[in-house]
């Protein structure tokens, strides 16, 4: 407990899924959201989660994230491996400042105070805001808020790290240093990243690997990997190429539910 | 090498961003302008009333033994800040009104708490405390006069009657808004159980627990009056108790007078409440985003 780097003690950032169903409702309402998914991440690897709307995108990061329970199959993770799960909007809370949120992982941890205090300032420099511990929320912009949710959510010292469309919300020049700066801190930590989002071009920026989604059930469709080095740019021909190929998939997918 | 350059270039971008994100903000008002802008309203106000008052009176609507001008009242809450009996018939009414409010927060939050957890709890007694809340606190002497015959206990009866179901609403209706995406934060955070309620559902709640607690001083203040007017004859000369004497020597400058008192009291609660809440939107950024 005295070390203040990232590496969890013995856990490995190893996801996998068998055969995950989920159904909401019962009897004649029942939907079938998630269908037989089945899905290894290796530990380390970016892996971005793409489809229409009604996919389950979401559905299957709560499952992960156990925020939600499994219908069938399972879900595997590392001992004690418990994943960090951002969302759309940052989710901070508005009574706290931004140390105050970073903090409540670490103090529900039972971290002791000067330790506490020490990852709060590492965790802030991280994500380039060292300067504004003591802003609130509303005082910061829409990438910074999230920049602030991404460090409390490191603060858990998870290797998993499952993101839920987390810059959906924001302007593209924005998004695109945050596409930098998450690559960087995937690559500095070593994280596993499960990144749900519907903009194909941001997948094939950051993924690993890009798995896509059917809508209504979520099956897995499709899977390709992204073999263009690191850094990249998301307005290269080669991401391009990636994106316009999964485009293809997705847009026959919906096309289908249109007959 | 590269990659310094490169990452260098990208913590100048993200600084810039920041800066150009955030700037404009910061806006400067002194403090006394702000006291200002916030007193001269109020003390303007209270100059049309006394000014109306004064008016009614010259008007001779009523005769000056019923109605006496703000000066002759004036001069009676001087003479009465000079003598002891105001000031112990104020203090036997702000014990009876801390006694009773402290017990109502108590059994409010209580209440509050476990109807808003337990779902047969508010299926049973949720829309009890609504009903509650909306009966008249006044329409409980009678019973609680029964109950309890003319004494501070009928009066503490009532006030907690009156204030308990509001603070209880308030609590329930707090922890019922707590947006659901804060709570899945809060537990993919490691607060589960109690944590859950001590990090996330507390704090997320408490603008409309401070507004039920508000709320709830306003009619346990109101009961009190009630009861102290109701429940005449202890022998303790409560502002309420003062209030009915004076009207029995149809003295009416002290009657004024008193319940300039009353009234001087329940804004000064009010107040402080009032503050608190401020104090919590402005932390929230809620009166900032509404640009106030």
């Amino acid at each position: 407990m005295t070390s203040t780097t990232t590496t969890p003690r013995g856990a490995t950032g190893s996801v996998a899924l068998r055969g995950v169903t989920k159904v909401y409702g019962q009897g004649e309402n029942a939907v079938l959201a998630l269908d037989g998914v089945t899905l290894d991440v290796a530990p380390g690897e970016f892996v971005c989660l793409v489809g229409a709307s009604g996919c389950g995108k979401s559905t299957l990061l709560n499952l992960v994230a156990g925020l939600d329970r499994v219908s069938g199959g399972q879900i595997e993770l590392g001992d004690g491996v418990n994943p960090g799960l951002m969302f759309q909007e940052s989710a901070l809370f508005p009574w706290l400042t931004v140390e105050g949120n970073v903090d409540v992982p670490l103090k529900l941890r039972r971290l002791p105070r000067a330790q506490r205090r020490e990852r709060i300032a590492e965790l802030l420099r991280t994500v380039h805001l060292a300067d504004f511990g003591r802003k609130r929320p509303h005082q910061l912009s829409g990438g910074m808020r999230q920049r602030v949710a991404l460090a409390r959510t490191l603060a858990l010292d998870t290797p998993v790290l499952l993101m839920d469309e987390p810059f959906g919300a924001l302007d593209a020049m924005t998004r695109d240093i945050l596409h930098d700066e998450l690559e960087r801190i995937w690559a500095e930590r070593k994280l596993t990243v499960l990144f749900v989002t519907h903009n194909v071009r941001e997948a094939a920026r950051l993924a690993d690997r890009i798995i896509l989604l059917s809508s209504r059930p979520g099956r897995i469709i499709y899977s390709t990997r992204v073999d263009v080095p690191r850094p990249r740019r998301i307005d290269s021909p080669e991401i391009a190429s990636i994106a316009g190929e999964v485009t293809d998939r997705l847009r026959t997918e919906v096309g289908r539910h249109g007959q | 090498m590269a990659s310094d350059t490169l990452a260098g270039r990208a913590d100048a971008e993200i600084s810039g961003l920041d800066a150009l994100e955030i700037a404009g903000q910061q806006k400067t008002t002194s403090r006394a302008a702000t006291i200002w802008a916030a007193t001269w309203p109020k003390l303007a106000a209270l100059a049309i009333a006394v000014a109306a008052w004064q008016a009614v009176v010259w008007a001779e609507v009523w005769p000056p033994y019923s109605l006496p001008g703000p000066g002759t009242v004036g001069r009676e809450l001087l003479r009465q800040a000079g003598a002891p009996q105001l000031w112990d018939g104020l203090a036997t009414t702000l014990r009876r009104a801390a006694l009773g409010y402290v017990f109502s927060v108590g059994v409010g939050l209580l209440l509050g708490l476990a109807v808003a957890r337990f779902r047969v709890l508010r299926a049973a007694i949720g829309s009890m405390i609504t009903a509650l809340q909306t009966m008249p606190s006044i329409a409980w002497f009678p019973l609680a006069i029964l109950l309890f015959e003319l004494s501070e206990k009928a009066i503490f009866f009532v006030v907690v009657l009156g204030a308990a179901p509001s603070i209880a609403n308030g609590v329930i209706s707090g922890v019922d808004y707590v947006p659901p995406l804060l709570q899945r934060a809060g537990r993919n955070l490691g607060a589960r159980g109690m944590n859950l309620y001590r990090y996330v559902i507390a704090p997320a709640a408490l603008p409309a627990i401070v507004a039920g607690l508000k709320q709830g001083w306003a009619f346990s203040w109101r009961s009190l009056m009630a009861g102290e007017l109701i429940v005449v004859g202890i022998s303790q000369t409560s502002l309420g108790a003062q209030l009915t004497y004076a009207r029995e020597l149809a003295d009416a400058p002290w009657l004024l007078a008193t319940m300039i008192v009353v009234l001087i009291v329940g804004l000064g609660v009010d107040t402080a409440f009032g503050a608190a809440d401020k104090a919590i939107r402005r932390r929230w950024g809620v009166l900032d985003q509404a640009g106030q």
